[in-house]
């Protein structure tokens, strides 16, 4: 991929990442949600990972959020106004967050494999939804049927959580 | 040229806006959303080193992607578990703001 996608897609990645924390309105939030998702696809796909970009597509961009789109309108939050901020929470909770920005950087900076190029692949050989398919069912099967049970523990617990009791 | 320490880069400073949300913003739906973007940043790094270990026959590292489709299946299942939390809590205190729901603090 060009260098001029990469930071075109990273940038739509981030810039939508920022506006769902800035957005007040929490439907914006969740449409730029979206957006940083899609954006996050097409990395993946820049990377050769056309599975997971597809499945990020599915799962976050469809399903994720029409729930989180679902939940919003079933609340019918508003958007919060006029509230005031509480100055030096926020200021800390910045803090801490540019804090471990300025480490991550700085590990990346001296993490000498971290300035090297991606070794090129053979073309035309990423047959990749076999190959995760065959690591997924070869190497991982048992932690795979302990992700099958996890959902339906989900499932379970999502209906008993959502019943209303009798009173 | 793209370097890997470009894709750490973007994968790090998602995470911060991700945690710079959670510790900013008092709506509990808008911190399971900034919960997602942290996952999704790992998931980033994860498969840019998926890529960078490229094998003998030529492929990249599929492990690590297997590893990014559990993460997919436990934040969605995460996700929906979450959000009936949220709408539970909703109905007993008719609020989503982390500042009314206080009662376990210490």
């Amino acid at each position: 991929m060009s260098p001029f996608l990469f930071w075109i897609f990273a940038l739509v990645t981030l810039i939508f990442g920022a506006a769902v924390v800035i957005n007040r309105n929490p439907v914006a939030s969740a449409l730029s949600l979206v957006m940083s998702f899609l954006g996050l696809a097409a990395l993946f796909m820049s990377l050769n990972a056309y599975f997971i970009g597809i499945i990020q597509v599915l799962v976050y961009a469809g399903a994720v959020m029409v729930l989180f789109l679902f939940i919003i309108m079933l609340l019918d939050l508003r958007a919060e106004e006029g509230r005031q901020i509480n100055w030096l929470a926020s200021a800390a909770g910045l803090a801490v967050a540019i804090i471990l920005l300025g480490q991550i950087f700085s590990v990346v900076r001296h993490f000498t494999i971290a300035h090297k190029a991606f070794p090129p692949l053979p073309a035309s050989t990423i047959d990749d939804v076999r190959n995760i398919g065959a690591t997924l069912f070869g190497s991982y099967n048992l932690p795979f049927q302990i992700v099958g049970v996890l959902v339906l523990v989900a499932t379970i617990g999502v209906v008993l959580l959502s019943k209303r009791e009798p009173r | 040229m793209i370097t890997l320490g470009d894709y750490l880069i973007v994968s790090g400073i998602l995470f911060a806006i991700g945690f710079a949300g959670v510790m900013l913003r008092r709506n509990l739906i808008i911190i399971l959303m900034s919960l997602e973007l942290m996952l999704n940043a790992a998931n980033l790094s994860l498969v840019a080193f998926s890529r960078f270990r490229v094998d003998s026959r030529g492929l990249p590292n599929y492990n690590a992607q297997v590893f990014v489709f559990f993460v997919i299946t436990v934040a969605a299942a995460e996700v929906a578990v979450g959000l009936a939390i949220i709408v539970a809590l909703y109905r007993a205190r008719r609020t989503t703001d982390v500042k009314n729901i206080s009662s376990l603090k210490f």
